[in-house]
């Protein structure tokens, strides 16, 4: 038993914010009482948790492990071990592994391994084409039933709006989500960053926020169409949001997330450093103000870090030859805290709803802390001064542009099924 | 390590010390900064007159040129630059380089550090490619071009052919024809000139003229227009750039068309200022964005701009990689003897102003 003693419980799901203490009974939560009700307790032990808040387990819904096939990169267990250091009790990885994860021996490989040395849970998600080439179906049937969570081509759209509506017409019979990185390749051909004034001054080939849009367009239309859930990954324009909106309006079963680094950083910051890098690229400040709008009145349903290792090899090379992608785990809560509570554009309880009850509703679960529900607990500060060092991380990779960043408030602990899988020293 | 360079101030009689490490972007760079680059090329374009060009003032210097992307004229210029100034050279190529081998740039530049020359000249296709490799190595270097980005030796060899025949670089209408989307010069002479008070006009086809140019240097005056009837209107100084007819990309217009919209021809011309001059980074298409009467004609300055290429790279070379020089002693170009090294050993007075002039380094 685990006794999570002194903590400010936030659980949006029951609308909870109170002092509380939490009992752990192996991999269930067996009860939530007023402070003190559970003490003394023998063969318990104790995690004093004053002064933190104590939240339901954070799921990030947007993740690259790189197993199998870039091991060099990342792996299960580092990505995981990084993922319980960034607060997350459950990640889902995405497809675009080496190779592509388009059929149900991967996903038994992925959640077999993830069982044997993942620090946290490991929802896969499956391709929506064979090798995310856009052309036939995958078995998504096959993959359900082996795990998965979800379906996305991501690292590129599902390549043509026919092989679009199929996927999203077979999803919704198989009750999986539909995920769309959300980007015209034809407009994006060849661009390393936002298209703007940074970029022409810096002479480096930028996309246009519309290369976002007019994909988020055709998908908001197929869902209409086809009545599927869709959710627009890593929505980075104003556009685009105003889309989900719309279509949110209509009430079409669309959703979407936001990263940290886009409500975070904009293209301005890009000065030929690969670690700035990433797609959708840094956006236009009036799309990083558009989305932090979106996070507060809820519009946007979820925090996703995207975390995309890139060994040094791959990533320390001209701005243009580097590879996309940053890693995100690790500083995701204290962005969060930094950017968004901080400064009063969202509540703490929005925010554990950003990383809990919305992912999981995109997913079609339930996150809670309550009796019976599974042991998976997300403790972190406000107040918690750190600095964040890339070389401490347990990923394989650095490719991270806040290093050396100062915080204020940090992941504290992380609980999986009951055990404690991440403690700040 | 520093580079730092004085010169007398003549206003104020005093030296005043830049220092100096790399030159990657004219960007960066103030006014002052630029008058004393183009101050200090002036003796070198004497050189270019002189029957015997070759000076010692880097002899034992070596100067590394990469260049990972073709040029023939910059290469050629750099490397004549560098053998008038008493150096040798190391050369690189793209096609004769490991790259194709697999061998990252950084490597590449790495081994190319370790043969030890004293800077290292480099072009190359990636926008940001000088200012990475600067960040990573102990030796100077010079943007020779990169990508779309810039190419400041261009931009000051503009600008002293502007200097030269106008006698003046302030406040003058400048307009710039061609693909500016995809063009380093363009970049680099907004740069320089912008900040001596130039307006300029940009003109081409839409999607080679985007409205952020507009706004890549604050405080200067920039407009698009797509008519290059408006466009060359009272300029005092047309820029032409290359139409890149062998790098057919997917917004290239045909040739007739651009002839048709955009070639400069002589009765155009007449639309600018009866001394307008006419600059062409080369190589030119004659009969495509020039006819051979403006290129040719008495307007045009683009031999000079060749000459004045040499000088002012002599002028980089020198300043970057002759080592610690102060004080106000006289210049290696006006010393009439070949073969007397660069010693300057007056201080630098207490007025002396130390200001990085390059970015991507620790000073």
């Amino acid at each position: 038993m685990l006794l999570i003693k002194n903590g400010r419980v936030i659980d949006p799901a029951s609308k909870t914010d109170a002092a509380m203490d939490v009992l752990l009974d192996g991999e269930l939560v067996k009860e939530l009482g007023a402070p003190g009700k559970f003490a003394p307790l023998k063969d318990a032990e104790i995690f004093d948790a004053v002064g933190m808040i104590v939240a339901p387990g954070f799921i990030d819904l947007h993740v690259h492990l790189r197993e199998p096939g870039q091991e060099s990169s990342e792996t299960i267990e580092t990505g995981t071990k990084s993922a319980a250091r960034g607060g997350f009790t459950a990640v889902c990885c995405m497809p675009n592994t080496k190779p592509v994860h388009d059929n149900a021996s991967i996903t038994r490989f992925i959640v077999d391994k993830a069982r044997m040395v993942g620090a946290t849970r490991v929802w896969p998600i499956g391709a929506a084409s064979i090798g995310s080439h856009g052309e036939a179906i995958a078995e998504i049937a096959a993959m359900k039933e082996a795990g998965i969570v979800a379906v996305s081509d991501d690292g590129k759209p599902i390549a043509t709006a026919r092989l679009t509506r199929l996927v999203m017409d077979y999803c919704r019979s198989l009750d999986l989500p539909v995920i769309e990185h959300s980007e015209d390749v034809s407009l994006a051909a060849g661009a390393v960053m936002r298209e703007g004034v940074t970029s022409t001054r810096l002479g480096l080939r930028g996309m246009p926020a519309a290369a976002e849009s007019v994909c988020v367009a055709r998908d908001v239309q197929l869902a209409q169409l086809t009545g599927a859930c869709l959710h627009v990954a890593h929505l980075s324009a104003k556009g685009s949001l105003e889309q989900v909106r719309a279509a949110k309006a209509q009430g079409l079963r669309v959703t979407c997330e936001v990263t940290p680094h886009h409500f975070t950083l904009i293209d301005e910051d890009v000065q030929y450093d690969s670690r700035f890098k990433m797609n959708p690229p840094l956006a236009a400040r009036a799309d990083r103000e558009a989305l932090i709008a979106g996070l507060a009145d809820g519009a946007v349903d979820v925090i996703a870090t995207d975390h995309a290792p890139h060994e040094p090899a791959l990533k320390d090379v001209e701005f243009d030859r580097a590879p996309f992608g940053i890693l995100g785990f690790e500083t995701a809560i204290a962005l969060t805290l930094e950017q968004l509570v901080q400064t009063r554009k969202i509540s703490l309880a929005r925010m554990v709803e950003l990383f809990t009850t919305g992912p999981a509703r995109v997913l079609g679960m339930e996150r809670k802390l309550a009796a019976g529900q599974p042991a998976d607990v997300t403790i972190f500060s406000t107040t918690h001064e750190w600095t964040y060092n890339v070389s401490d991380s347990p990923s394989k990779s650095r490719n991270s542009p806040f290093d050396g960043r100062t915080f204020k408030g940090a992941p504290m602990a992380t609980i999986v099924a009951g055990r404690i899988k991440y403690r700040r020293q | 390590m520093g580079f730092r360079v004085g010169f007398t101030n003549p206003e104020v009689k005093e030296v005043v010390t830049y220092r100096f490490r790399d030159l990657l972007a004219l960007e960066p760079l103030s006014a002052a900064e630029l008058t004393f680059l183009l101050d200090q090329s002036k003796p070198f374009q004497e050189i270019q007159r002189h029957p015997l060009k070759k000076l010692a003032t880097l002899r034992g210097k070596t100067v590394a040129l990469a260049f990972f992307e073709t040029s023939t004229r910059t290469r050629i210029s750099f490397n004549t630059a560098a053998s008038r100034l008493g150096a040798d050279t190391m050369n690189l190529q793209a096609e004769a380089s490991s790259l194709k081998k697999g061998e990252t740039l950084l490597d590449t530049a790495f081994n190319l550090n370790a043969m030890k020359p004293d800077c290292l000249v480099m072009r190359h296709s990636a926008s940001g490619a000088a200012d990475y490799v600067a960040g990573r190595l102990d030796i100077p270097v010079i943007n020779a071009g990169d990508g779309t980005h810039e190419h400041p030796s261009q931009g000051l060899l503009d600008a002293l052919t502007i200097r030269d025949r106008k006698g003046t670089i302030e406040n003058l209408n400048v307009t710039i024809l061609g693909d500016l989307s995809h063009s380093r010069v363009a970049r680099s002479n907004i740069h320089l000139l912008g900040k001596f008070g130039c307006r300029f006009t940009l003109c081409g086809p839409a999607m080679w003229v985007p409205r952020e140019l507009e706004n890549i240097a604050p405080g200067t005056a920039i407009r698009s227009v797509y008519k290059i009837e408006e466009a060359v209107e009272d300029a005092d100084v047309i820029i032409m750039l290359r139409v890149q007819t062998e790098r057919q990309h997917e917004a290239s217009i045909s040739a007739n068309d651009y002839i048709l919209g955009y070639q400069l021809n002589a009765e155009r011309l007449k639309r600018a200022k009866p001394d307008a001059l006419v600059l062409h980074p080369g190589p030119m298409n004659r009969g495509i964005e020039i006819t051979p009467e403006v290129a040719d004609g008495p307007q045009s300055c683009v031999l000079e701009q060749v000459t004045n290429g040499v000088a002012v790279r002599m002028a980089i070379l020198y300043l970057l990689t002759a080592g610690e020089v102060e004080g106000g002693a006289a210049h290696p170009a006006t010393q009439a003897v070949p073969g007397t090294p660069a010693t300057h050993n007056r201080r630098a007075t207490d007025r002396s102003t130390e200001q990085p002039i390059s970015k991507g380094k620790d000073s």
